[in-house]
């Protein structure tokens, strides 16, 4: 199971790189979001799986799965999503306001 | 740029109290069941979401109190800070809880900790915060449709 | 005298108020604040000139850095309190003629004494400290302050120009210091001097001795303006005067030979000292007089006159040196005077130098300009401005009645001294040392001549020079004054001098000389008819005859081409270094973020996986594999074809419900994986992030079509799939390298501690809670920064007819 999961986490790894690496905004986006997903998923799996039941006490089960790797997923997963609203604004305005979304085009000045 | 959403509206009308109450049981679970202040605020926020979706951003608002998500978010941190800061009082280090059992007549024997006030603090920033993102977002919009 | 290492503070302490009493009493100079200072650490200091000169020197430790054993150690001794007096002394005159000197209405007053509140701390700190550490920062202050002061008149470009220089020159030699102080420390295990002065004995042998010795060196002479890193100190004299004549003449180039001295006990006596420091001590000595005597601008006169004298100190010590190899004896006392006549013509040339520097300072004041070929005749015009010239530029040439002409006639029998060794090759080479000695006096004595007679006797050209104030500027005259009665005191009474203040600084350059007796004569203007004598009347002779004859000769100065002058080599240096840093930074900050992004990546992959592959730590074992059922399968492939889809996609719409797909898959695997938490809230998440998609959607650009073909970019996928495959070789290797029991356990009784049955939720409420806290604050930002995008481009009146 964890060998599929490393598997599945590299291609959403690859996914997310690619697309962050290309021209539009939007695929930028994507691409992050992607990649947050692979981390989320990579965070559980190197915390281990399927070691017991769900982490809440209360007699159901003898042993539970890894609570410190949710509460940090649990975490993220609420950054993620306040970046991922604040970098779609950022396009969304930045394309409101320059009439592009291409990322050549969106260049620095060239004397920094 | 009038729509004809008949059954959407006519869903969300029944689906938004569902939700709601849901997110209470979810936020009041979340001590001892799956649940807990990230997720009660969010499926309030994804609740009020439906609305502004079913309807327009206008009416909804007219329709929800008067206040500003944002300053309900701040709220909502500086619940969290001050709970925080309650453990001093009681000579104990920041962000200290304290947890114990009341019997209440009608609901037995209650557990009330503090965590829970803190909890409220996350839910309320969290929803707070999402809704302003949506609010603002969706009110550019229109601006930006006419 | 353990508040020893307040003196050093309190000019510290001092400068951060200066600009407050700047700007709250604007009526009176602010110099008037300062003065104070100086004046209170020079009383200090002289109060423990006779406890130093008799008993042993003083010592106070403040621990610093313990751990890393560098301890704030001060340290006075006879050498130390030289340095400290003149520092605090010449302070004082200078600051006083700084109050005549800079307008207080013109000036930016509070940068002026802050910068040298600045240095005075800065210079006394490495006078003054035992630690190797302590003394680089001190030194390294130093270099900075003289920077801010060179520049002080930053509008121009000259001294923009000139504070560059300076500092880098000077910064490279620090640099250089600092790595030859840690091997000195690694060599000897400690970073206290005077440890390292009791191990001397030892470290000779050491094959990283030399490494050290030559760097610790280089930090000396390009600090001190030794050839060919004097260069700065011409370009520096674009610094206000006063500046001049602290910094540049009396102090800080000194510091150079404050630290040759100061580790003379530590590397003398090796062949390789001795002929480095006083080589180039005498090379130095014949440049900056040779080149001294073309200049026309009167600064820069002196500014070579000052790279010669430092020049002449450094061979002194350098030649001293020998004493060492001897150790006390017979032969040994031969070569001590060397030392003497070095310390002894350090206080003299502060006192002949400053009272000069001053006295160019006034001229410039009164004419508006130092210009050789505009200026002559001021001698009626400035009568007392003129006897202090004399003074001071007589002095430099050696002659008496004044200081320069005894530590002259030391210096003389210091190099035919050095003459007659037979260590060291001398035997065959030991004549170069009085004849280039001799013949750049000769020199030295001819700027003399040409400072004193083309400014003072000639002819007078009031049309050539600016201004003439007739304002009389007695306050800028005092300071020369004392400086002047000192260079004629000194002649007459040179011995209480010695005793107090000399003998005891040679007794710590040669500390082992100190226990059995230096035996040094005292010192006298007349000794008979000796070859020094000799020697300075030729000196004269020649001199006269030269100076008179200077139009024949004065040809060869324009015989050194350009292309090897070292200024040229310096500029072409820095140009050369600018243009190709310029060009590799253009290369690489190309302004695009997707270039950015790749070198992350690219970085990212390599350093992780060369760490990996270094450690060796990759490790699979497919039996620690859990069980996988049909489900999982299922879920796996959907997830992977959603990547795919998001990929691959033509259209926007299709991207963002591929990602809402992906969401919802992962908060699947979380309920696999027995997180219900995760689940639920991902679940949540996910649906109000596709609303906010497509909230935006509606109104961001198609997919470009040049993407819709997936611009294929080779680099960008090699490094796309590295990220993935290392990605995936992590988190297989985590799973096999486990080192550490789980820390769980330890939330697993949540229960009693928290009083909650949900694990993550006691975690994130109570055991992490301040985790939780300041996630919830940095959501909120996001909140306002997303209102704050929004918001303030609406109200900026672009698309005021909306609202």
């Amino acid at each position: 199971m964890e060998t599929l999961m490393a598997v599945i986490i590299g291609i959403l790894f690859s996914i997310g790189a690619y697309l962050i690496l290309s021209k539009s905004l939007l695929r930028i986006i994507l691409g992050s979001s992607v990649i947050a997903h692979g981390t989320h998923l990579l965070i559980i799996t190197m915390g281990g799986l399927k070691t017991g039941g769900p982490p809440i006490l209360g007699g159901r089960a003898d042993s539970y799965t890894d609570p410190l790797p949710q509460a940090l997923i649990l975490t993220a997963i609420v950054i993620n999503f306040a970046l991922t609203a604040f970098l779609l604004v950022l396009a969304y305005r930045s394309y409101a306001k320059l009439g592009t979304d291409n990322m050549d085009q969106l260049r620095g000045i060239n004397d920094e | 740029m009038k729509t004809n959403d008949v059954i959407l509206q006519t869903v969300t009308k029944v689906a938004t109290f569902i939700i709601l109450t849901f997110s209470v049981y979810l936020f009041l679970a979340g001590h001892h069941n799956p649940g807990g202040g990230f997720i009660g605020g969010l499926v309030v926020a994804s609740a009020i979401t439906l609305l502004f979706l079913a309807y327009d951003v206008k009416t909804v608002r007219a329709g929800l109190p008067p206040v500003d998500f944002k300053i309900l978010a701040i709220a909502g941190v500086l619940l969290a800070v001050i709970t925080g800061m309650g453990s001093f009082v009681f000579g104990k280090p920041f962000l200290s809880h304290a947890f114990g059992e009341l019997d209440l007549p009608f609901f037995g024997n209650t557990e009330f900790a503090t965590s829970v006030i803190f909890d409220v603090g996350v839910a309320l920033a969290v929803f707070g915060t999402a809704l302003s993102i949506i609010y603002t977002i969706s009110e550019d919009m229109c601006i930006w449709r006419r | 005298m353990s508040g020893l290492f307040l003196i050093i503070l309190i000019p510290f302490l001092y400068a951060v108020i200066v600009p407050f009493i700047f700007k709250r009493i604007p009526q009176l100079h602010t110099g008037w604040f300062v003065l104070p200072i100086p004046v209170v650490l020079f009383v200090y200091l002289v109060k423990h000139i006779t406890l130093v000169a008799e008993a042993s020197p003083f010592i106070h430790t403040v621990p610093w850095i313990p751990s890393l054993g560098i301890n704030f150690t001060t340290y006075v001794d006879g050498l130390a309190l030289i340095f400290g007096l003149i520092i605090s002394g010449i302070g004082t005159l200078v600051t006083l003629y700084s109050i005549y000197y800079l307008s207080k209405e013109r000036e930016a007053l509070d940068n002026f004494y802050v910068y040298l509140l600045l240095f005075m701390g800065a210079m006394l700190g490495v006078v003054f400290s035992d630690n190797i550490l302590v003394l680089y920062l001190f030194w390294e202050l130093t270099s900075i302050s003289s920077f801010l002061l060179i520049a002080y008149w930053y509008q121009r470009k000259g001294s923009r120009y000139g504070a560059q220089k300076a500092l880098l020159i000077t910064i490279f030699g620090g640099f250089a210091m600092l790595a030859g102080f840690l091997l000195l420390a690694n060599i000897t295990d400690t970073f206290s001097i005077r440890e390292m002065i009791l191990e001397a004995g030892g470290i000779t042998a050491h094959p990283l001795f030399l490494t050290s010795m030559v760097l610790i060196l280089l930090g000396a002479f390009t600090k001190s303006a030794q050839f060919p890193f004097h260069i700065w100190l011409p370009d520096a004299m674009e610094a206000p005067t006063p500046i001049s004549a602290y910094l540049h003449s009396a102090t800080m180039v000194k510091a150079g030979i404050y630290l040759i001295a100061r580790f003379t006990p530590i590397f003398g006596g090796s062949m390789e000292w001795f002929w480095i420091v006083s080589g180039v001590g005498l090379i130095t000595l014949f440049w900056g007089s040779f080149s001294a005597v073309k200049q026309k601008d009167l600064k820069a006169m002196l500014a070579f006159s000052t790279i010669s004298q430092l020049g002449l100190i450094i061979c002194l010590l350098g030649l001293g040196s020998a004493a060492m190899y001897y150790g006390p004896g017979e032969n040994a006392v031969l070569y001590i005077p060397a030392i003497l006549a070095a310390i002894f013509h350090l206080v003299n040339h502060s006192t002949f130098k400053g009272c000069l520097f001053m006295v160019v300072g006034v001229i410039d004041h009164e004419t508006g300009t130092r210009d050789l070929r505009r200026l002559g005749g001021l001698m009626g015009l400035m009568p007392v401005t003129f006897t202090l010239a004399v003074i001071g530029s007589f002095s430099m040439a050696g002659l008496p009645p004044f200081n320069g002409f005894l530590s002259k006639e030391l210096f003389f029998k210091g190099v035919l001294n050095a003459s007659r060794l037979d260590i060291f090759r001398m035997e065959t080479w030991g004549m170069l040392f009085p004849a280039i000695a001799w013949i750049a006096s000769i020199f030295t004595f001819i700027y003399c001549m040409i400072f004193v007679f083309k400014t003072f006797t000639g002819k007078y050209y009031p049309q050539r020079l600016e201004n003439i104030k007739p304002k009389k500027p007695w306050g800028m005259l005092f300071p020369p004054a004392v400086l002047a009665s000192l260079v004629i005191l000194f002649f007459f009474f040179p011995n209480p001098l010695a005793q107090y203040l000399l003998l005891p600084a040679v007794a710590s350059v040669l500390p082992d000389f100190a226990e059995v007796g230096l035996g040094l004569e005292p010192i006298k203007a007349w000794h008979g008819w000796t070859p020094e004598l000799f020697m300075t009347m030729g000196v004269v002779g020649i001199g006269v005859f030269l100076y008179i004859n200077f139009p024949k000769w004065s040809g060869i100065y324009g015989r050194l081409p350009g292309k090897f002058r070292l200024n040229y080599i310096y500029d072409s240096l820095l140009r050369i270094t600018e243009k190709s840093f310029d060009r590799i930074t253009r290369g690489y900050m190309t302004g695009f973020l997707r270039d950015y992004l790749f070198y992350i990546f690219a970085f990212f992959v390599l350093v992780l996986a060369g760490v990996m592959f270094v450690l060796k730590s990759f490790a699979f074992n497919p039996a620690l594999n859990n069980s996988i059922s049909i489900y999982e399968v299922v879920l796996a492939l959907a997830m992977v074809g959603a990547a795919l889809m998001i990929l691959f996609s033509r259209t926007k719409l299709v991207a963002i419900i591929s990602l809402g797909i992906m969401g919802y898959l992962v908060a699947m695997f979380f309920v696999v994986f027995r997180a219900p938490d995760l689940a639920l809230t991902q679940l949540v998440v996910e649906t109000v992030t596709t609303v906010l998609f497509l909230l935006c959607f509606y109104f961001l650009p198609e997919l470009t079509p040049e993407i819709r073909k997936i611009g294929f970019n080779a680099a960008n996928m090699v490094v796309a799939l590295g990220v993935g495959l290392l990605v995936t070789a992590m988190a297989i290797s985590a799973q096999n390298n486990r080192f550490f029991a789980p820390i769980s356990w330890f939330f697993e009784n949540s229960h009693e501690l928290a009083g909650a049955k949900n694990i993550v939720n006691a975690i994130l409420v109570d055991f992490r809670g301040f985790d939780t806290m300041l996630e919830i604050l940095v959501f909120c930002i996001a909140g306002i920064g997303v209102y704050t995008l929004i918001k303030l481009c609406l109200t900026e009146g672009e698309r005021n007819e909306n609202k």
